[in-house]
């Protein structure tokens, strides 16, 4: 029963995939992105005092809406859960899925998801109260567990303890703000998601000195934006859009400067065709052909949306790390605008 | 008996009553009634005292004494002071409020809440001045309503989409409390019909609404929807999620209500018939006035249930207060405040559930006609 029933979503989910097939027609003939954000994740996606929404994926809808429509607060945010972000995004309630998801195989392949590329390179972590005197997550045996439900972490953590045969005790959480309370009141000894989210959640502590995270990292967590299948010309401008960002960091080009350097060409190509001052690949989106000005105009460029969000100077205080440029030793690459 | 008539100061049968003696009356006599009367009760007193001691005077140092009232994100409440850090509540309390409603046009949602009390006062309370001419604005206050929110005619348009905190509560609690108790009445009616048709399809309905959590009809509603639906159209989420949530407390309420038509006595109805009422006479003049008022608690719980469960709209991506509490915990100037806002939003939703619980106690008292068993 189980079995037919999840064929029939399945058939559903393409016959919708199939009826929307123009995202961007969609996008524009509505003049707003509806952008699918967490419901509450600090410093990637939080309401600020005006009820503005704020933090490293939000820049990424403005970036893509001030591409596309040329103005970054035609954005609608659509919060979804861990559970629901691929079912809002397949029903086409949502136009892009910017929150924090990882890339895997199933959900690329079966469950009809189109990655486009990773904004984040992150990994799983433990952190530990200090009092435990825990020092490898291998000795964890017995300890009960926070974890978020619906979450690769979930997985993840299922895997790790059971090839190193450690038995633990899950205490499912719904959202970070949960296992946070969970493990502060002493409900599980350890808490277990990103390494990202483990330093925001300690940051967020009155005694951050008392607790540990853990060296080991048990997995990859690529995080990036999620279209749907089959829709390929949008998913090239979700793609694209990333690229630009991490592409004007790798040239030296900021929110500050874009206007200056897009006024007239200049001496080098690359920026010419990435600024629409030269050729003509904005056309070839569909898009006009300063979609890149007008993007890195609105939020700046990748090390830019980084630092603002959740680089060191703010309180969730995170190292570029793997998120470095490839110049600098990380991850973080485009391939070329040419 | 001459001694007896040398101390009496009155004449027989004139002597005022003497004040109770004092073990017997005032706080005194109800402090040894209620809370000392037996071995058990005051052990169960001391524990009761020695409970509100433990939790009273770190609740008052938290939430008073050592709380931050300004401040301007939570390292600096933290280095203020241990308490709660109200400063939070404080900034984000017009969000909590009005969601994303635009703050050039928060005055018409303050004007649409105020006219909510005139529009409902008639409603409530019989003795409401001028409550013939009152009724026909309550009957037209949906529209105006409708028209303040949303805007056009003449007002600038805001879009569903821009609803949140308090105020998507208050509109999808009230939406669902006023349409949902005609639509619950007709369906405990239809099922108690002696209409095969009209019958079966009032218990399926009912079932059906019963059998399924309203999470999964919101669920059904804002995603399921759009694979059953035309490519192309779009039906308003909010509209959606007004409809799911006044069927769903619709087909509780049909429930409540046939329990109250089956408390009438059978007798009630033949007599009815015998006076010769036709059926919606019959009904309308005397069974429904008694079943309903039986009802009235199993209504108002409903009600408080269906207010409460207000919040599910998360799920769908609506936000409501909670909503705006949790995206505003994520705030990295502020996150970690979890316990000031959570006490913010319970306080609000006790202030609304517990006055509907007290106005179904008045209306039940203002109905009782002593035949209560």
């Amino acid at each position: 029963m189980k079995r037919i029933l999840l064929g029939a979503t399945a058939a559903l989910a393409m016959g919708a995939t199939a009826a929307s097939a123009g995202t961007l027609a969609d996008v524009k003939a509505r003049g707003t992105l509806i952008c699918i954000v967490n419901s509450g994740f600090v410093g990637f996606a939080s309401t600020d005092k005006d009820g503005k929404w704020q933090g490293y994926d939000v820049d990424y809808c403005k970036a893509t809406a001030a591409a596309v429509l040329g103005d970054p607060s035609k954005v609608k945010y659509k919060p979804a859960t861990g559970k629901t972000r691929f079912t809002i995004l397949n029903s086409g309630e949502g136009d892009v899925l910017w929150r924090n998801t990882t890339w895997t195989f199933v959900r690329d392949v079966d469950v009809k998801l189109a990655f486009q590329g990773v904004n984040y390179y992150d990994g799983q972590g433990f952190m530990v109260n200090k009092k435990l005197g825990v020092k490898s997550a291998k000795d964890l045996d017995g300890a009960s567990v926070c974890i978020q439900t619906g979450t690769t972490t979930e997985l993840n953590l299922a895997d790790y303890f059971r090839v190193n045969k450690i038995k633990y005790e899950p205490v499912p959480t719904e959202n970070n703000e949960e296992s946070r309370r969970n493990i502060l009141a002493g409900r599980c000894d350890v808490y277990t998601t990103d390494a990202s989210g483990l330093a925001a959640t300690r940051a967020t502590f009155k005694d951050p000195e008392n607790w540990v995270i853990l060296p080991e990292i048990i997995s990859k967590e690529p995080l990036g934006p999620v279209t749907r299948h089959g829709d390929d010309n949008w998913s090239d401008i979700i793609r694209w859009t990333k690229n630009a960002l991490v592409a004007a960091e790798e040239l030296g080009i900021t929110s500050k400067n874009v206007e200056a350097m897009a006024s007239k060409p200049g001496n080098n190509p690359e920026i010419n065709r990435l600024l629409g001052t030269e050729g003509n690949l904005g056309a070839m989106l569909g898009l006009d052909k300063r979609w890149a000005v007008n993007a890195i105009k609105a939020v700046g460029n990748f090390g830019e949306i980084f630092e603002r969000n959740i680089g060191t100077k703010t309180p969730v205080g995170l190292e570029r790390g793997l998120n470095a440029l490839w110049t600098d030793g990380g991850l973080q690459y485009t391939p070329p605008f040419r | 008996m001459s001694d007896a008539s040398t101390t009496r100061k009155y004449p027989p049968g004139t002597h005022p009553d003497m004040p109770p003696p004092l073990l017997e009356s005032g706080a005194i006599y109800w402090v040894r009634k209620n809370l000392l009367s037996s071995w058990t009760n005051v052990g169960l007193t001391l524990a009761g005292l020695w409970a509100l001691w433990l939790i009273i005077p770190p609740f008052y140092e938290w939430a008073y004494a050592d709380a931050v009232f300004n401040a301007a994100d939570r390292s600096e409440c933290q280095s203020l002071g241990d308490g709660a850090c109200w400063a939070f509540i404080q900034e984000r309390f017009k969000i909590f409020i009005f969601g994303f409603y635009p703050e050039a046009e928060r005055w018409r949602t303050i004007l649409t809440f105020a006219l909510l009390f005139v529009a409902i006062g008639p409603l409530l309370f019989d003795n409401f001045p001028y409550r013939g001419k009152a009724m026909l604005f309550s009957l037209a206050y949906p529209f105006v309503a409708a028209w303040l929110l949303l805007g056009g005619f003449g007002l600038t348009p805001v879009g569903t989409d821009e609803f949140g905190g308090m105020l998507l509560n208050l509109i999808v609690g009230i939406t669902g409390i006023t349409f949902s108790l005609p639509i619950g009445i007709v369906l405990a009616l239809g099922r108690a019909s002696n209409l095969p048709a009209v019958r079966i399809i009032c218990v399926t309905f009912i079932e059906f609404i019963r059998g399924v959590p309203l999470i999964t009809l919101l669920f059904l509603a804002s995603t399921m929807l759009s694979y059953f639906l035309p490519p192309g159209t779009s039906f308003d989420l909010l509209m959606r999620v007004l409809i799911m949530v006044t069927l769903f407390a619709s087909g509780y309420l049909a429930e409540v209500v046939r329990g109250g038509l089956q408390a009438i006595p059978r007798g009630q109805y033949e007599a009815a018939d015998s006076m010769g009422l036709k059926y919606w006479q019959s009904m309308r003049l005397i069974v429904l006035p008694q079943a309903l008022k039986i009802s009235i608690p199993g209504i108002v719980n409903t009600f408080i249930g269906l207010f409460k469960d207000t919040t599910l709209v998360i799920i769908i991506g609506l936000f409501d207060m909670l909503g705006m509490g949790r995206s505003s915990l994520a705030d990295a100037k502020w996150a970690g405040l979890s316990s000031e806002v959570y006490i913010s939003i319970a306080l609000f939703f006790f202030l609304f559930c517990f006055a509907m619980s007290r106005y179904s106690l008045y209306l039940e008292s203002k109905l009782e006609t002593g035949h209560r068993i």
